[in-house]
C-alpha cells in the first residue's frame, strides 16, 4: 500500500527505509515532502542552509540504485546534519559569523559515511555557535525555536537537529556532544539521542570545539533509529583521525530484542539531589519503575565528583578550545576584518567581529588557565580530577550493567531565561560526567513536565557499550509511547 | 585572586582578541563568577593522581597512535584557497610584517 504523502513524515527512518526498498514511495517523493515541511516550517530556525537542487540529485541517484538492485542501508532516507559537520555541497558555517558562506572542499567522515549507505541531505541545521551552549542561543545565526512551545529553546548545542527531527522536518539527524549537546536537546525535543564512546566516531571534518571531548552521533524518534544511523556512522579513520579507536564497526541493530531480565540499573545519589525539579524526578523515577517491571533491577551506586565535573569540564573544554580557535586568523578561511593597521591587528579585529560573546569567553578562560603560572593549578589539576571521575565510573560499573538518571535538571526553559551564562554551565551537571569519561550516553524520552514539555532520561554504559543501551532504550520503547508523542506543528 | 582589567587586558592580547572597554569590563565580572565555582576543584587532594589528557586512554588503554609520516593527500590547493579572504598566485596574502 502507498502511503499519502501527508503522513511520511510520520515514519520513523527504519518505516521510510522499507517503504524505500519496496519501492511503494520514491526517494525524490520523500525528499520533495521533507523539503516542502522545512519550508512550512522555516519559522523554528531550525536550518541554516538547505538546496533542493543538490537534495534532489541525490535522491534521483538514489532511487537509481533502489532500481538497479544496489541499496545501501539508508538508501534514500533523508537526513540533515548539524552546521557543525563540513559539507562540500553545502555552507558550513558552526553557527558562527567567522564562517560565513564556507564553503568546505571535502566531506566530513560522518557525512561521507552516511552517504555511502545511500542517505539523501536536506541541509544543514542550526547549533550554538563551535557548538558552545546549552539553549541553541549562541547561534550568530538566531535561536532554534522548541517545537512543544515556540518560546523556549530546543536545548543545545544540537537544538536545529534536535527540533527538525521533533517537528518532523526531517526523519533523524547527526549531532555532536562535548558535555551534553545531543543528550540535552534530545531531552528537551522529546526525542532519541546517542553519544557513542569517545573515539567511536571519526572527528575528521567535525569543526573541532574539544578535541578530547567532541564526539558524533545521532538524533531520531526511536533507539531502533538511532541504533541503524550509529551502525553506519561509527567506524574506524585512522588514518585521518588519530583518536578514532580501532575497533572494528558494529551493527547497533543486532540485540535490539534481548532481554533485560536481571539488567542491574545503577542510581546515582548525585544525580537525584536537590537541585533536580520535581516534574522531571517524577518522570524518570516513573520510568525506574517501569524498567523494574521488565525485570531490571535498581542499584543505588555513588558518583561522587558528579559536581566537580562542572569546573573540570569547564577548564578542559575551553582550554582546548582556546588552542582549536586559533586558526580562526583571517587568514586561510573566513571572515577578515576590513580594516587594520598591522598583522596583528587584523587578527585581533578579525577574531573581534568573527566570534561571539560565549566563544571570546571560552577563549580567554582557556587562555588564562593555560598560560604561564597558572597551567598546573587549573589545567593540570582538572585532568586529575577527570581521571578520578573516570575512575568513580568504573567502580559503578561493578555493581551494576548501565547507569540511568535525568538529563537536565529541568524541562526546557525560556528562550533569553538565562541571563547569566553561569546558570547555563551549572544545569549541564548531569551530562558533563560521561563525557569526561568518553563514556558512551544516550536520553530517549519518559514523559513530560511542567508546562507539558518532553522529558529525557540518561542511560550511561560502560566504554563500547552501545548495542546494550540501544538495547535497554529500546524495550523500553516497546512497552511505551512517550517517544511517538509529537507536538503540534 | 580576583581577576583584574590588566589581567583581561593580558589574556586578550595573548588569544589575538580585540575587545571594547565594556567587553573588558562584562568579561572581567564573568570570569571572576566562573573561577568562583572552580575554588572547589583547586581544594581536591589529587597527590599522586596521573592527568587524564584524553579518555582513549581509559578506553583501550591505549596512546593516541601516530601515522607514518608521509604525504598521502593529493595537491589540492585551488580547492582548499577557496574559501580564502586574500589570495594571490596561489599564496596566502597578509598585511606586509617585513619593511
Amino acid at each position: 500500500m502507498s502511503p499519502s504523502t501527508h503522513e511520511l513524515h510520520d515514519l520513523t527512518l527504519a518505516e521510510l527505509a522499507a517503504q524505500l526498498r519496496a519501492r511503494s514511495v520514491s526517494s525524490v517523493e520523500v525528499a520533495q515532502h521533507f523539503l516542502k515541511r522545512g519550508q512550512a516550517h522555516a519559522d523554528l530556525g531550525a536550518f541554516l542552509d538547505t538546496n533542493a537542487e543538490v537534495t534532489l540529485a541525490q535522491a534521483r541517484a538514489a532511487d537509481a540504485r533502489l532500481a538497479a538492485d544496489t541499496a545501501g542501508a539508508l538508501e534514500g532516507v533523508p537526513l540533515a546534519h548539524k552546521d557543525i559537520f563540513v559539507t562540500q555541497d553545502f555552507a558550513t558555517t558552526a553557527g558562527s559569523k567567522m564562517l560565513a558562506g564556507y564553503c568546505s572542499p571535502f566531506d566530513a567522515t560522518v557525512v561521507s559515511r552516511l552517504a555511502q549507505a545511500g542517505a539523501v541531505t536536506l541541509g544543514k541545521l542550526n547549533c550554538d555557535e563551535f557548538a558552545m551552549g546549552s539553549a541553541n542561543e549562541n547561534s550568530a545565526y538566531g535561536p532554534v525555536k522548541n517545537p512543544w512551545d515556540t518560546t523556549r529553546t530546543p536545548g543545545g548545542s544540537s537544538g536545529g537537529s534536535a527540533a527538525a527531527v521533533a517537528a518532523r522536518l526531517t526523519p533523524a539527524a547527526t549531532g555532536t556532544d562535548t558535555g551534553g549537546s545531543i543528550r540535552q536537546p534530545a531531552s528537551f525535543c522529546g526525542v532519541t539521542g546517542i553519544k557513542p564512546t569517545y573515539g567511536r566516531a571519526s572527528r575528521y571534518g567535525m569543526v573541532a570545539f574539544a578535541s578530547s571531548l567532541d564526539q558524533a552521533g545521532p538524533l531520531a524518534r526511536s533507539a531502533q533509529d538511532c541504533a541503524l544511523l550509529l551502525s553506519t556512522m561509527c567506524g574506524p579513520d585512522l588514518d585521518r583521525d588519530s583518536t578514532s579507536l580501532d575497533v572494528p564497526a558494529e551493527d547497533f541493530s543486532v540485540k535490539l530484542n534481548d532481554s533485560i531480565d536481571g539488567l542491574r540499573i545503577g542510581v546515582p545519589a548525585e544525580f537525584f539531589g536537590d537541585g533536580l525539579s520535581d516534574d522531571v524526578r517524577a518522570a524518570v523515577d516513573a520510568a525506574l519503575k517501569q524498567y523494574e517491571t521488565l525485570g531490571a533491577t535498581l542499584v543505588p551506586i555513588s558518583l561522587p565528583r558528579t559536581e566537580l565535573s562542572i569546573p573540570v569540564y569547564y577548564i578542559i573544554a575551553p582550554a582546548e578550545a582556546s588552542s582549536n580557535l586559533s586558526r580562526f586568523d583571517g587568514v586561510k578561511f573566513g571572515h577578515r576584518a576590513k580594516d587594520y593597521t598591522d598583522l596583528a591587528d587584523m587578527y585581533e579585529r578579525t577574531r573581534a567581529e568573527g566570534f561571539g560573546d560565549e566563544v571570546k569567553r571560552r577563549i580567554m578562560i582557556g587562555t588564562y588557565v593555560l598560560s604561564h603560572g597558572y597551567y598546573d593549578a587549573y589545567y593540570l589539576q582538572a585532568q586529575k580530577i577527570r581521571r578520578m571521575i573516570a575512575d568513580d565510573f568504573q567502580q559503578a560499573f561493578k555493581q551494576c550493567d548501565v547507569i540511568a538518571g535525568p538529563v537536565a535538571p529541568t524541562v526546557a526553559w525560556a528562550l533569553g531565561g538565562h541571563a547569566d551564562p553561569l546558570t547555563d554551565y551549572l544545569a549541564d551537571i548531569f551530562t558533563l560526567p560521561a563525557s569526561l569519561a568518553g563514556l558512551p550516553g544516550m536520553s530517549l524520552p519518559v514523559g513530560f513536565g511542567a508546562s507539558h514539555m518532553p522529558v529525557g532520561m540518561q542511560l550511561i554504559g560502560n566504554h563500547l557499550t552501545e548495542a546494550r543501551l540501544l538495547n535497554v532504550a529500546h524495550r523500553f520503547q516497546q512497552t511505551t509511547d512517550w517517544h511517538t508523542a509529537k507536538p503540534a506543528v | 585572586m580576583a581577576l583584574t582589567s590588566v589581567d583581561i587586558d593580558r589574556l586578550a592580547r595573548l588569544a589575538r582578541l580585540g575587545l571594547q572597554p565594556r567587553e573588558r569590563a562584562r568579561l572581567c565580572t564573568q570570569l571572576n563568577d566562573f573561577f568562583g565555582i572552580v575554588e572547589k576543584m583547586r581544594a581536591v587532594d589529587t597527590a599522586g593522581i596521573v592527568p587524564l589528557a584524553h579518555p582513549v586512554d581509559v578506553t583501550l588503554a591505549q596512546s593516541l597512535r601516530l601515522r607514518d609520516d608521509v604525504a598521502s593527500e593529493p595537491n589540492q590547493r585551488e580547492a582548499n584557497q577557496k574559501s580564502a579572504p586574500a589570495v594571490e598566485s596561489g599564496l596566502f596574502l597578509v598585511p606586509k610584517v617585513i619593511e
